[in-house]
Formats: structure tokens, sequence, C-alpha cells
């Protein structure tokens, strides 16, 4: 690579960042200033006097801790349930061949493609029939209903890549089936299983539009949701630094949950296997 | 450790594919059968279903007195080394050798016993922390005997293990191979495609060709008593020479000039017109190099040498001749069966190191003329066996069955499948 070329991928590389990481840390400067810097209109990026009020008065309010309790709950249940049929339904699809394959696949990346928005109306009748409304079964089955495709796809393209002789080195070493299935195909196939269950957990914790329509109280509503009720008593004037602060909070997990599983997710865990 | 016993074992693929043809093979206890042929006999496939990885669709597969037929993999107890090794990345070389007795649920003090027992044999002391990752080609196929090794096994199979190491390696795992076997005792069936590998490590040979057993005995047995004229040109390298040849009397007329044969030899092919005769290439000498008493005038012919390699100890003379027509087409088709692909036909020599023939010169060559062979061009029978020394060779034209099977094969699949 000269030396222009190199100039110009730093460029654009500072230049995408800039225009990422901005309102991240827009957002949060905006969490440490106090409300009456808000509200003065005064728009400065650093905070005049850094204060840590609105964080305690956020984690006061009990609507919001229980919010974030509802959003953890929902979202590991979800991904804890998508990624455990996601393996046994991909590992299926990936290794045996029976009718109807191709059908199911592309069924599955239909349902995944599906607006969210168009479900609301028929699940809302549904769910108060059902008495699923307002509950965390009520959220967790459609997030899932849009998770599993994503996962089984992921998976069954992990799975494929896996040499069949694993599995039968491992049948011959005296593994049943399943014993195969659980200490050589899964291990193998982690780094799949977590890209799964990270993109199931991001889209159950940030979903929106079914937390907001199938929840009405907070027994059941996630963060996301009971952030729009943050209004404040002005309704010109919303509380930018508690919204701030509120954002700040819900997206501390994701980055932690990504750099935790960033290890996980080693490239070339296969290689040893086969001669590479 | 137990016998295995092959019992007419047939597989057919769903799509018609005859794979493997009504062959039977008996393993004793404690030998080192080797499976051999080229690319899509059936070998690797045969040696899949004795461990249980596919069915049988007919015949008896016996393990020790037992019918294994319908028996799954892990209720076989044997144990098998892949050609990729198929070692468990995630797990560490200890934990890779120790996987059939975790399996097994051994107690930790006797699994650490035994994976020591078996790391210290194949010299794997030092590693048995790391990862396969971490590990040289060699050090893997060794994890992979490790695995093999460290539970009392019925008997191991191997999948044409040192396929995927460079040649000097190969050379040391098969003494090592060879070795552990020797020591161990247990029985073992091996699939390779290398005929060297079939020659030095087995006790005794089976060689496939399209799925059909063509013979069955000792390496030395093979070479010098080949069943037909596939069998004669897999075994050997540089591969047996095959010339068109008419027999008169105890007279061989060969293209370059005529040899006298034994007669026992001679009266079995009397009257059968055009055959081909196989030499091997040690069998022919540098005339100046041999003692003058067996360089007898019947014994020898005059030759121009195309091309010599000269190795040392040895040299290869490559001397062209045309052939009929009628011979010409048999040893093209089997030029094709062998894997091979040689434009032209031509006559290789192996001379003595110390002879000093060289390209264009017009050499005189002695031939012996005692381990000449004669085959029968139509059907590839060898007419000079010696039945007594050339171990099981099944009855019927094997080498005519699988002509009939390749032609079913290729007409469902038409590429031949590998193993």
């Amino acid at each position: 690579m000269d030396a222009k070329t190199k100039v110009g991928t730093w460029i654009g590389f500072v230049l995408i960042m800039l225009w990422c990481l901005f309102p991240v840390a827009w957002i949060i400067s905006l969490s440490f200033k106090s409300e009456g810097e808000t509200a003065t209109g005064s728009a400065q990026f650093l905070p005049k006097e850094p204060t840590w009020d609105n964080y305690s008065a956020i984690l006061d309010n009990g609507d919001f801790t229980r919010a974030l309790i509802n959003s953890f709950g929902i979202a590991l249940i979800a991904t804890v349930l998508s990624v455990i049929f996601a393996t046994l339904a991909a590992y299926a699809i990936a290794r045996l061949d029976f009718k109807g394959k191709r059908l199911v696949l592309s069924l599955a990346l239909a349902i995944a493609m599906f607006p969210v928005v168009s479900l609301v109306g028929p699940l809302f009748d549904m769910w108060t029939t059902f008495g699923l409304f307002n509950t965390w079964p009520g959220l967790i089955i459609p997030y899932m209903s849009f998770t599993l495709p994503l996962a089984i796809w992921t998976l069954s393209a992990f799975f494929r890549e896996i040499p069949w002789e694993m599995e039968q080195a491992a049948q011959v070493d005296g593994a049943t089936s399943w014993q195969a299935f659980r200490k050589v195909i899964v291990p193998l196939a982690a780094p799949g299983v977590f890209t799964a269950a990270i993109l199931t957990f991001f889209f159950a914790w940030n979903e929106f539009v079914l937390a907001i329509s199938l929840t009405s109280t907070t027994s059941s509503r996630t963060v996301p949701a009971q952030m729009s009720f943050f209004v404040g008593p002005d309704p010109f004037n919303p509380p930018y630094a508690q919204l701030a602060t509120a954002s700040v909070i819900v997206t501390l997990p994701v980055i932690i949950i990504v750099l935790l599983f960033q290890r996980k997710i080693v490239a070339g865990l296969t290689s040893g296997a086969v001669k590479g | 450790m137990a016998a295995i016993e092959m019992k007419n074992i047939v597989k057919q693929y769903g799509d018609g594919f005859p794979a493997v043809n009504d062959v039977s093979i008996d393993v004793e206890d404690g030998e080192f059968l080797i499976l051999v042929g080229p690319s899509g006999c059936g070998k690797s496939t045969l040696l899949r279903m004795i461990v249980g990885l596919e069915d049988i669709t007919d015949g008896d597969m016996m393990i020790g007195g037992k019918r294994v037929n319908d028996l799954a993999p892990r209720d076989r107890n044997l144990s098998m080394v892949f050609q990729n090794y198929a070692l468990y990345p995630h797990l560490t070389v200890y934990e890779n050798i120790a996987f059939p007795l975790r399996l097994a649920n051994k107690p930790d003090s006797e699994v650490d016993q035994k994976v020591r027992d078996a790391s210290k044999t194949l010299e794997l002391d030092e590693h048995l922390e790391r990862k396969p990752g971490n590990l040289s080609g060699g050090q893997r196929q060794r994890v992979a005997m490790g695995r093999a090794i460290v539970r009392d096994a019925e008997a191991f199979l191997f999948d044409e293990p040192l396929s995927n190491l460079d040649a000097k390696l190969r050379g040391q795992m098969r003494t090592e191979i060879s070795r552990l076997q020797k020591r161990l005792g247990i029985t073992t069936v091996y699939v390779t495609h290398d005929q060297t590998e079939a020659m030095t490590l087995g006790d005794r040979v089976a060689v496939l060709k399209r799925g059909v057993l063509q013979q069955h005995a000792t390496p030395r047995e093979l070479y010098e008593n080949p069943a037909n004229l596939f069998v004669a040109g897999f075994i050997g390298s540089p591969p047996m020479n095959f010339l068109p040849a008419t027999v008169k009397g105890n007279q061989v007329e060969l293209p370059f000039g005529t040899v006298t044969i034994p007669e026992e030899k001679a009266a079995k092919a009397q009257g059968k017109g055009l055959l081909i005769a196989g030499i091997r290439p040690d069998h022919f000498e540098d005339a100046s190099v041999v003692d003058s008493d067996k360089a007898t005038e019947e014994a020898t012919f005059k030759a121009t040498v195309d091309v010599v390699e000269w190795l040392g100890n040895e040299a290869y003379a490559y001397i062209p001749f045309e052939a009929p027509p009628e011979v010409q087409k048999q040893l093209q088709q089997l030029e094709r069966d062998l894997d091979g692909e040689s434009l032209r036909t031509q006559l290789v020599v192996s001379l003595d190191g110390a002879s000093r023939i060289s390209e264009g010169d017009e050499a005189t060559i002695w031939v012996d003329a005692r381990k000449i062979h004669l085959f029968d061009p139509a059907s590839g029978e060898n007419l000079t066996m010696d039945a007594s020394h050339a171990g099981i060779v099944p009855g019927g034209n094997a080498m005519a069955k699988a002509e009939e099977v390749g032609e079913v094969q290729d007409g469902v699949q038409p590429q031949s499948q590998d193993g």
C-alpha cells in the first residue's frame, strides 16, 4: 500500500468513526449535565458541572429498574430458547436428508423478512384472547419467531462447515449420536452458537414496536418501551438529560456482552481438526 | 483382539451404484491386512462397513465370531484412524486421546494411566496440553493413533492414514505403524492406494478393482505370482512391463527378440495365439554386468535405449516399442484402470548402478526368462501363475467381473466415486 492510499484510508476511517461515535459521545455528555443546563438551550459539548444526579435519579426510578429487569429476563429467555431450538433444527437441516428441506429453509427466511408492524394487530387480538397480553411469554414468543430463522440460517452454515468425520470419529470412539452432537459438534459450532445468541439478544433487547403494543404496565414493559414514557411535566421540554442517561444504561449491557462474546468468537476454531 | 471375517459382502448405494461386490476376506487374529486398489475400488467403503459407518447391503460381517451387521459403530469396539485424522480441535491432545475412555466412563486414575502410556509409546508427552491446531502433520497423525490404541479395541482400522503427510514423514510413520502393530499384536485392516505401503506393511494384501476382489495373498505372492494383468500392473514400482508375445514351443517371441522360457511355463501357454508377456523391470539387466554364463544368446536382446534415469544404486532405461493393435487396446484400458496415463508403449528396464549404458546406445539387455509371466489378453488371466504360491484367487474371472461391474458403475455415475 503506498502512502497516498494509506492517508486516504485513515481519513476515511476517522470520518466514519466521527459519524458513528459522535452521537454516542453526545449522549454520554448529555447524561452528565444537570437538568438546568439542558433546559437553557445553550448547546455546548462538555457539561459545565458534570453530575451523577441523573444516574442516581434514574436508578431510583422504580419503573425504570423494573423495565430493566423485564428487558433482561425477556431477552435472555428468548435467546436461550432460540439458540437451543435453532441448534437442534440447524443440525437436522445440515446433516439429514429429508423431503421439504429447502421449503423449511426458505419458509424460515420468509418469516425473518416479515415486517414486524404487520403482526402487531393480529397478535394483540390473539394475546388478549389467550391471556398472554402484558406478560413475558407474550413478548418472548413473537421475539423467538423472528430470531429463530436467523439463528437457524447462521447455525446450519456453521454445521455444514464441520467435517462429517468428526462425528463419525466420535461414534467409532463409542459415542451415541447425542453424545457426538453434544461433545463434539456443539463445541465446534460454538462461534456460530455465540453469533446466533448475540443476534437474538440484540433483537430482543432493542425491539420497540411489539414491546409497546403488547404491554400495558411495567410488569412486562421493556426498557425501549418504558423510555417512551419519560415525558416529564412539560411536553415541549422533555427531560433530555434523563433520556440520555437511560440510553447510556441500556447500551452498556450490549457493549459488555459484545466484548465478552468477542473472545468466544474465535475464528478458525476448527483449524487443526483436519489437515489444514 | 479378534478375527474379522467378511462373507460375500455387498454394498449397493441407493442409486444402484455397486461399490463392493461379493467380497469375502478373512482377517486372522493379529494379522495386518491391507486393502489396496486404485481410487474408486471400494476399499474405503469396505473399511467403513467393517467399522459400521456404512450399512451392509448383503453378506455377513463377523468380528470375533459374532455377526455385527446390525450393530452401531460404538458397539463394535473397533478403533479407527481417519484419513484427515478427525481430531477434536476444541480438546487438548490429552483429552483427544482420553475421549474414548471418558465416553466409557472410566475412572480418572485409569484414564490418566492409559493416556500417559499411549503418549509415551507415541512420544507425545510434551504435547499433551496443546491443541491439535498447533501440531504438525506428523504429530496430529500420532495423536489420532493414540486415540486408537488407548482403549482395548478388537481391531485397528486405518483409512489411508499417511496420504496427507510428505514423503519423508510417510516413510517414518510407515515404519512406526508397522512396529506398533507388531508390538501390540492387534488385528489391523489398513486401506491405501499406495502399493509401497501395501507391500511393506501387510502380512497379507487384498487387491480390489471396481469393488471386486482380485487376489488376496502375501506381498511376495502378489509380486511373484499375480493372478491377472491388473494385479500384476498394480503391484510393483516401477510397474511390470507388458509386451506382446507369441509362444512357440518353449520360445517366446517378444518385440525385441526371442527368449527361451522353462518348459512347464511354456506348456501352460501353448496354442493361445497372441499373448501379453509381463516382465518386471528388475528382471532385466545390462548383459555386460551379468555373469557371462547366464547371459547366453537365448536370454539377451539388443535394443536402442531412449532415456536413462540414473539413481546411483540403479538406473532405469526406457526402450520404446510398437504394440500390435489387439494388445494396444487392452494395455491402454489397463493403464486407465491403474489411474495412469502413459502416452507410449515402452519397456522400463532396471539396470545395475554400475551399468554404463547411456541414452541413444544400442544396448545388450539380459532378461531373466524364468520370471516371465504370460497373460491371456482377452481375459487378463495369468496363464503361468503358480497357484500354490498365489494366495487366495477368487474363482471365476475376477478381472472380467470387475469390467462388468465397472460398466454398471459408469452407467450410474459417469464419474467414478472416490474411495
